[in-house]
């Protein structure tokens, strides 16, 4: 079963980049650049939606599925090419070309090594694509690794501050998460029950996926112990406190549309991860199953989102401040997770629903939040928050979309961050009331930082020394068209979800049922 | 010898009269860009006689078999050479090996102190390879033994081709210990003869089976024992598998580059053939394949465990690679040791061999461009320490790029085939019932990455004392992105060489049975 449309949105990105670096000569090749690696993004933008709307929710299951059994022509090695979206991963396919699009359009100013700097975003999309629509461990972990290579590279290269030292710590703390995750990837392939890489079952293709083959079955290694390993790469990934220490360095330093990309998908990733495999894999397993450890997953998602809203209120640089904010909001996710309970009877799906809706809607707020932060940074060259103030006057657009991004982070009702948040405390505070009421927290920390960072630097006086000085507010200018293109991409879904949230909920919730089986 | 015999030897006589060729255009012309240029489009005659060969293009080699009565499909020379598909396999990996190599070599034949030896250099680059093509191809002993001293002695003065102290120094050691390990391997054939009267690998497995075996000893003799250590150490020098690495960093470092490059893929494939062929034909039996599994499995691990932790410490990039090389050595003995007779369920179909293989061609790509951008770099900045790589990125973009991933891919990095390659190589081993190796092979992978990465911090984050910038010339770069495109390109699509591995290991019946 070929579909082809899987495979030609993974790596129609990739395929751009290294034909554009390779051809691209002559005196307008950066201009070339640009503008074929930004109509790549749109049109692989447009494969997305594809995707999305190509699904056929009454029919449910996994589909537009990519299969190449030869991949590697080694029946004993049981692994092969296998791509396919199902309720849980046509969103996030949908997300990744919203903001792969978003961050190239954010992307025009760039004028440092601007042929190198396209290759890497492009393959950075192509990696997170791969992730969420591979359906074969070791293709997922594949591409869960090769994200590094890109990342790193624009961390380093075109990044601000300590972008060596960032990179290198986002590096070596996703690397080790990942090493822990190949080990158990190895303990479920050598078992003898199992020994398959198949993420899901597929009956029409006659394969039997990890889940069904994993209920009950002798495992290599105690379950608990690849759960844990499972849950520790994902975890590094999402973050979760106390292994979150790499994501405030790698925002800060890292070049806006990179941040963008961090924030908007690359933790999704880890979400995901836990939703399909933590989730997936670990509910009918002998001697330990996840309800086992819901409870404290619940308490480690209430300290993560009570501690990075604590953080978030004493940062003092703008994008530090929404880089500990993610964390807070990742939280909620883990939060979610956790309504699976303590025995499948007690799973409330509205939770797991919300975890899901909350990494969407994470994904577009906080991309637009960098975003806003990267167009006011390029204008005043500081992001230092005691300096700035009075900002509304001279660039009211950019203000109202921060403020937009801001209510949206803040759960502010008919924005998309209202719904999932709801989601999953509803869900959530049937199996563990305690946790959910400390995380609901949160939701207050949330309305204080947002709120008082905008009204230090959008409202209020000008600070008298040391600001900007007089010639530089003076001609401080609005965003432009150009800049707009991608807020309106990335402002428009917020909208769309928080006053319609079925248009994705109910794509999610055929993803998570069928997770639950 | 019949017209068959020629038919079947095509490839590597074509390849001799080549290296022939060559030197004739060197004495007439003395003009090494004329030499590099018919070197490397000559090669296109063996390339398409083992193209031919392949496919059966003018005629099947089978038809021609029936017409001489010869018994085994493309075997010559009275069943002491057979030009099978596994052979076939390896006649491509290595005339894809030498056409780098000679791309990569024409601008450094054409320097001043190489000038008076550039047809000298190229010619005895193919006659070792026409050795090679042989030794890959070889079913009896003798024919062998003989084919190997053919590769090894043009390498002696390839390596002491400079005449420096350091390249005598290189080409003495490996001379000797060359000697050493041939008279050794000379040792075990003997033994083996002596025991089964026979020379020939098949006829050895039979008798072997119809022998009488003692109980508890592994082999069932001690005399075949005996004989299976001693050929697994007269192979273990070409392989660099500890303990017979000694020489690999010094003659790396001393003999000249291409040449190193040259020795690390091409002689290191040809004696992993051999060695396969050796095991699987002579010693197939699933009892002994079992014996001589753990041989390998020890050997692995002793060798992926040595060569990581001696990389550690190096501060020569071209020791360091010596070390890596051997390293990757014992990642390719992972799938030796992998045998089909420690299978774990019916659906094994030769993983271990067909990694052996696979891993083989992808370490091939890769450690050529790797290689070939460390010529292209030491030969402007002469100096082959790390901090000489300090600050490329800056100096050359497109150079440290290649490194970078040829580097990441010896890591064993996703998406490169070095990563693929070792997840085919360890998944096989698990499949074998050698967990505990594949354990090892990935606790090696880590310490492995700590010093690839030293590597690639210094190209990529140091500043470089000298900021002037450089290319290479364009065959060597050439040479250097045909080689990492491959890397790329069979790391993303395995089936490419898989299939091709698992049709050229479908001849060997202890493999794949029933084929």
């Amino acid at each position: 079963m070929f579909d082809g449309l899987l495979t030609i949105t993974v790596f129609l990105p990739a395929a751009v980049a290294l034909l554009v670096t390779l051809f691209a000569r002559g005196e307008n090749a950066d201009q070339q650049i640009r503008w074929i690696s930004i109509g790549a993004t749109v049109v692989t933008f447009a494969l997305s939606v594809l995707v999305f709307v190509g699904y056929d929710q009454s029919a449910g299951g996994i589909q537009m599925i990519d299969h190449f059994e030869r991949w590697i022509p080694i029946d004993a090695l049981r692994s092969s090419y296998l791509l396919g979206v199902d309720g849980l991963s046509a969103p996030l396919v949908l997300l990744t070309g919203i903001l792969g699009m978003a961050a190239a359009l954010g992307s025009w100013r760039i004028k440092k090594r601007v042929r190198e700097y396209f290759l890497w975003l492009l393959l950075l999309e192509t990696a997170v694509f791969g992730v969420f629509v591979s359906l074969d461990l070791l293709l997922f972990f594949i591409f869960f690794e090769f994200e590094l290579i890109p990342m790193f590279m624009l961390i380093a290269i075109w990044g601000s501050g300590r972008p060596r030292y960032s990179a290198m710590k986002f590096v070596l703390f996703t690397l080790a998460g990942g090493a822990f995750m190949l080990v158990a990837i190895l303990a479920i392939y050598v078992s003898p029950d199992v020994n398959t890489l198949a993420m899901v079952s597929i009956p029409e293709l006659g394969i039997t996926g990890i889940p069904e083959l994993m209920a009950g079955a002798d495992l290599a290694a105690p379950a608990a112990l690849i759960f844990g390993f499972f849950f520790i790469a994902f975890a590094v990934k999402l973050p979760l406190w106390p292994v979150h220490s790499w994501l405030p360095d790698a925002h800060t330093d890292a070049p806006t549309a990179v941040s963008v990309m961090l924030a908007g998908v690359l933790l999704k990733m880890a979400g995901y991860g836990l939703l399909r495999i933590n989730l997936g894999f670990f509910q009918e397993t002998k001697g330990f199953t996840i309800h086992d450890v819901a409870g404290a997953m619940s308490i480690v998602a209430a300290i993560s989102v009570i501690y990075g809203g604590i953080i978030t209120i004493r940062q003092t640089d703008m994008k530090r401040l929404i880089a500990y904010s993610s964390i807070s909001h990742m939280g909620f996710v883990m939060l979610g997770v956790a309504a699976v309970g303590t025995s499948a009877a007690q799973t409330s799906a509205a939770g797991l629903n919300g975890a899901a809706l909350q990494m969407f809607t994470h994904g577009t707020i906080t991309g637009l939040a960098f975003l806003m932060v990267g167009l006011s940074y390029d204008r005043t060259h500081t992001r230092h928050i005691p300096h700035l103030g009075g900002l509304w006057k001279k660039m009211p657009l950019i203000a109202i979309f921060f403020l937009i991004a801001g209510f949206g982070s803040l759960g502010l009702p008919a924005l998309s961050g209202f719904v999932a948040e709801i989601m999953v405390f509803l869900g959530t505070f049937s199996v563990w009331p305690w946790a959910t009421g400390v995380a609901a927290f949160g939701v207050v920390l949330a309305a204080g930082y947002t709120l008082w960072m905008v009204q230090r630097v959008f409202f209020g006086e000008r600070p008298a020394t040391p600001g900007l000085s007089d010639e530089v507010y003076d001609n401080l200018t609005d965003a432009n068209w150009v800049d707009m293109i991608p807020v309106i991409a990335l402002a428009a879904p917020i909208f769309i979800v928080g006053i319609w949230p079925s248009v994705v909920t109910d794509m999610f919730d055929i993803g998570i049922q069928a997770v639950l089986r | 010898m019949t017209a068959h015999d020629y038919w079947v030897l095509s490839p590597a006589i074509a390849m001799a009269l080549l290296a022939l060729v060559t030197i004739s255009v060197d004495l007439v012309t003395r003009n090494m860009a004329k030499v590099s240029t018919v070197a490397f489009l000559g090669l296109s005659a063996p390339i398409i006689l083992t193209l031919n060969l392949w496919f059966g293009w003018f005629g099947d080699p089978a038809t021609a078999r029936e017409a001489t009565g010869v018994a085994e499909l493309g075997s010559a020379l009275f069943g002491s050479v057979e030009t099978d598909r596994f052979a076939l396999f390896f006649d491509f990996l290595l005339l894809t090996v030498t056409a780098g190599t000679i791309l990569a070599s024409a601008k450094y034949i054409a320097s001043d102190r190489m000038k008076d030896y550039g047809g000298e250099f190229v010619s005895l680059v193919l006659l070792s390879v026409t050795g090679m093509m042989i030794l890959v191809s070889a079913t009896e002993l003798i024919t062998i033994y003989v084919a190997l001293e053919l590769t090894a002695l043009p390498v002696v003065a390839l390596a002491a081709i400079h005449r420096t102290k350091q390249g005598v120094e290189a080409g003495t050691k490996f001379f000797v210990l060359s000697a050493i390990s041939s008279a050794i391997l000379l040792y075990g054939f003997a033994y083996i003869y002596g025991y089964t009267g026979s020379t020939h690998l098949d006829v050895i497995m039979n008798r072997l089976a119809v022998l009488p075996t003692e109980a508890g000893v592994p082999f069932g003799s001690y005399a075949v024992l005996l004989s299976v250590i001693m050929i697994v150490a007269g192979f273990g020098f070409k392989m660099a598998v500890v303990p017979w690495q000694m020489w690999v960093p010094d003659v790396y470092q001393g003999a000249p580059t291409p040449v190193a490059a040259f020795l690390s893929v091409a002689s290191k494939a040809a004696a992993f053939a051999v060695i396969m062929r050796i095991m699987y034909v002579a010693f197939g039996d699933p009892v002994l394949m079992q014996d001589w599994s753990g041989l390998f499995a020890i050997l692995a691990a002793v060798t992926m465990t040595v060569g990581n932790t001696l990389a550690l410490s190096q501060s020569n990039i071209k020791r360091l690679l010596g070390y890596s090389t051997i390293a990757q050595a014992g990642y390719i003995l992972v799938g030796v040791a992998s045998v089909p007779a420690n299978q774990v369920g019916a659906s094994f179909a030769g993983a271990g061999p067909q990694g052996v293989l696979y891993y083989l061609a992808g370490y091939a790509f890769t450690n050529l461009a790797v290689f070939f951008a460390v010529i292209a770099i030491t030969s402007r900045t002469n100096d082959d320490s790390i901090e000489g790589l300090n600050g490329l990125l800056k100096r050359s973009p497109l150079l440290a790029g290649l490194l970078v991933f040829g580097l990441l891919s010896l890591l064993g990095m996703p998406p490169t085939v070095g990563f693929m390659a070792k997840v085919v190589v360890f998944g096989s081993a698990i499949n074998a019932n050698l967990t505990w190796l594949a354990v090892i092979g990935v606790v090696n992978t880590v310490i492995a990455a700590y010093y690839y990465l030293r590597v690639i911090r210094a190209i990529v984050f140091e500043d470089a004392a000298d900021e002037s910038t450089f290319s290479a010339d364009k065959p060597l770069l050439a040479a250097a992105g045909v080689a990492a495109v491959g890397a790329g390109v069979f790391g993303l699509a395995p089936f490419l060489l898989l299939e091709f591995a698992e049709q050229a290991l479908s001849i060997i019946p202890a493999i794949i049975p029933g084929i």
